[in-house]
This record gives structure tokens, C-alpha cells and sequence, in this order.
């Protein structure tokens, strides 16, 4: 086919996604240490995380419709970029008054699950067989430990752990993100079903 | 309380208040640095995730994609675009 001579790899994708989330992380723990108040000083500032947050859902669906290994992989990429959208919907709403309960911020508490579930279903291969698939596992289970944190912070608004958890987990998604490679050794480990190894 | 007493006592929280914003202030200036570091270092320790240095006969998206550039980069961002106003803002609410 064409279209898979010309679109870029999967671990391209991945570390494109890691760029985006380290701009979020990096925005979160910003407005931990500065607080709300001066955060939102400057209404532009307010729209960023929120906007980018849309932006990367946006971004799933072609990633979703490119990448179509197997079904299970369109399902998803496909329920990632809903629930990316959702979350970020809701707190750009939150953010211009247009919806005031605190209680939106479960939403992303239900993007972190839905994207943890997402990320451990689609992986088919065990934690071992590859770099890819380690992180796949990694990542999924960082992402439903780590909703701990918004729903916290649906709860209580203005907890500094939450908020600095919240942050981290972002940091730490997208660092995971950049180890990705499609053939790799995870820790010594490679299956001899997993291709040619890279670096 | 000695008026002597109240003023060092004033003078203190002031010394301790105006420590607490540098803190702040060091903090959201080293974010950028702290990332950019980052991304230098990874790109010594992998030379390799840089197709840059070993262009020939890479194609378009192996020379687009150079992920420890794109870390020093989102630094770079943060620093220069995001950093400056929130210091900004941050001394003009104390």
C-alpha cells in the first residue's frame, strides 16, 4: 500500500504523543507551584492545558484510523480520543463558566482509566516479549493507579498532592512514551517472534 | 510589644515572605532548564535516537522525528513563552 510506505512508524506517533503530554506535565506542575489565582491571570494561560488536552484527542483519531493493526487497536485509539475530548471539553467548559461544578473533573479520572484499560487491552504480548509491549503494560497500569489523582481532585479542588500527582503521572507517561521503540530489548528480553532488534 | 521588637519582627516575615516567592520564582525559571538539561543528556547517553547526526540515507520522518530535540525544545518553549509571564504575575500578586 501507499499509505504504509509513507506514514511514519508507530514509535514516531508515540514519542510525538510524549511531546504533547510533557507540554501538559510541564503546564501542570507550573500551576502547582504558582497556584490557581496567578495561573489564571492571564485568560490565554487558562485555555492551554485544556486545549491541548482537546488537541491530543483530536490528534487519536487519525492515529486511530491509520494505525489499524488489529480491531482491537481501532476500538483503543478510537475510545482514547473520546475520552481525551471529553475531559478536555469539560475543563475548557469549566474554564470559560460555562459549567462550574468541580465535579467535571472526574472526566478526566475517566480518561485516565478509560486510556489505562485502552493501553493494557491492546497489548496482546506479555510484559517480557518486547520494549514495546513492557511499556504498553507499564503505562496502563500507571494510568489507573495514577486516576487516583483527578478523583481527588474532583473532591477536594485545591489538594497540593493530588494536583502534584496529577502532574507527575503526566511527566512519567511521557518519558515512558519516549523509551518506545517498535523492536527493542526490555531489560535483557526479546522475543524471537518480535522482529529485528534496535537499540 | 518594643517598638524595636515589632519592626524585627516585621522585618523577618518580610525577609521570609520575599525567600518564599524567589523559591517560586527559581522554581517556574528552572522547569525550562531542568528539561532542556534533560533532553541533552539523554541525547549524549543515546546518540543514536538523534538521526541527525547520522543522516545518510534516513528518510523524511526518521530526520523529523529526533525526540531528545523535541524535549530541549518543549524546555526551550517553557522558558521563553511561559516562564517570563507567570514570573511576571507571580510578583505582581505579592
Amino acid at each position: 500500500m501507499i499509505l504504509a510506505g509513507i506514514e511514519p512508524r508507530a514509535e514516531m506517533v508515540h514519542w510525538w504523543f510524549a511531546t504533547g503530554i510533557l507540554v501538559l506535565g510541564l503546564l501542570f506542575f507550573a500551576e502547582v507551584i504558582v497556584g490557581p489565582e496567578v495561573w489564571g491571570r492571564r485568560p490565554w494561560r487558562r485555555y492551554l492545558w485544556p486545549g491541548l488536552l482537546f488537541l491530543l484527542g483530536v490528534l487519536m483519531w487519525p492515529v486511530m484510523a491509520l494505525y489499524t493493526n488489529s480491531m482491537i487497536h481501532m476500538v483503543a485509539h478510537g475510545s482514547w480520543a473520546q475520552v481525551l475530548m471529553i475531559a478536555g471539553g469539560a475543563e475548557l467548559g469549566v474554564v470559560r463558566g460555562k459549567l462550574h461544578s468541580q465535579y467535571w473533573r472526574l472526566t478526566s479520572a475517566g480518561a485516565f482509566l478509560v486510556s489505562g484499560t485502552a493501553f493494557l487491552v491492546h497489548e496482546q504480548n506479555g510484559w517480557f516479549f518486547a520494549r514495546a509491549a513492557f511499556l504498553h503494560h507499564a503505562l496502563g497500569w500507571t494510568l489507573i493507579v495514577a486516576s487516583i489523582f483527578p478523583l481527588v481532585q474532583a473532591i477536594k479542588p485545591r489538594s497540593l498532592i493530588a494536583a502534584s500527582g496529577f502532574a507527575t503521572t503526566f511527566v512519567v507517561v511521557a518519558i515512558l512514551l519516549y523509551c518506545d521503540r517498535d523492536s527493542a530489548a526490555i531489560l535483557g528480553h526479546f522475543s524471537r517472534f518480535a522482529g529485528v532488534m534496535h537499540r | 510589644m518594643s517598638a524595636n521588637f515589632a519592626h524585627r519582627l516585621e522585618g523577618t516575615e518580610e525577609r521570609e515572605r520575599v525567600a518564599t516567592r524567589s523559591l517560586r520564582v527559581r522554581l517556574v525559571l528552572a522547569i525550562g532548564p531542568t528539561t532542556m538539561f534533560g533532553g541533552i543528556a539523554w541525547a549524549l547517553v543515546q546518540p543514536w535516537r538523534l538521526t541527525l547526526l547520522h543522516p545518510a540515507g534516513q528518510g523524511f520522518w526518521w530526520l523529523f522525528s529526533e525526540p531528545p530535540l523535541y524535549v530541549v525544545l518543549v524546555g526551550a518553549l517553557f522558558r521563553f513563552v511561559i516562564a517570563p509571564g507567570l514570573v511576571e504575575d507571580m510578583e505582581a500578586a505579592e
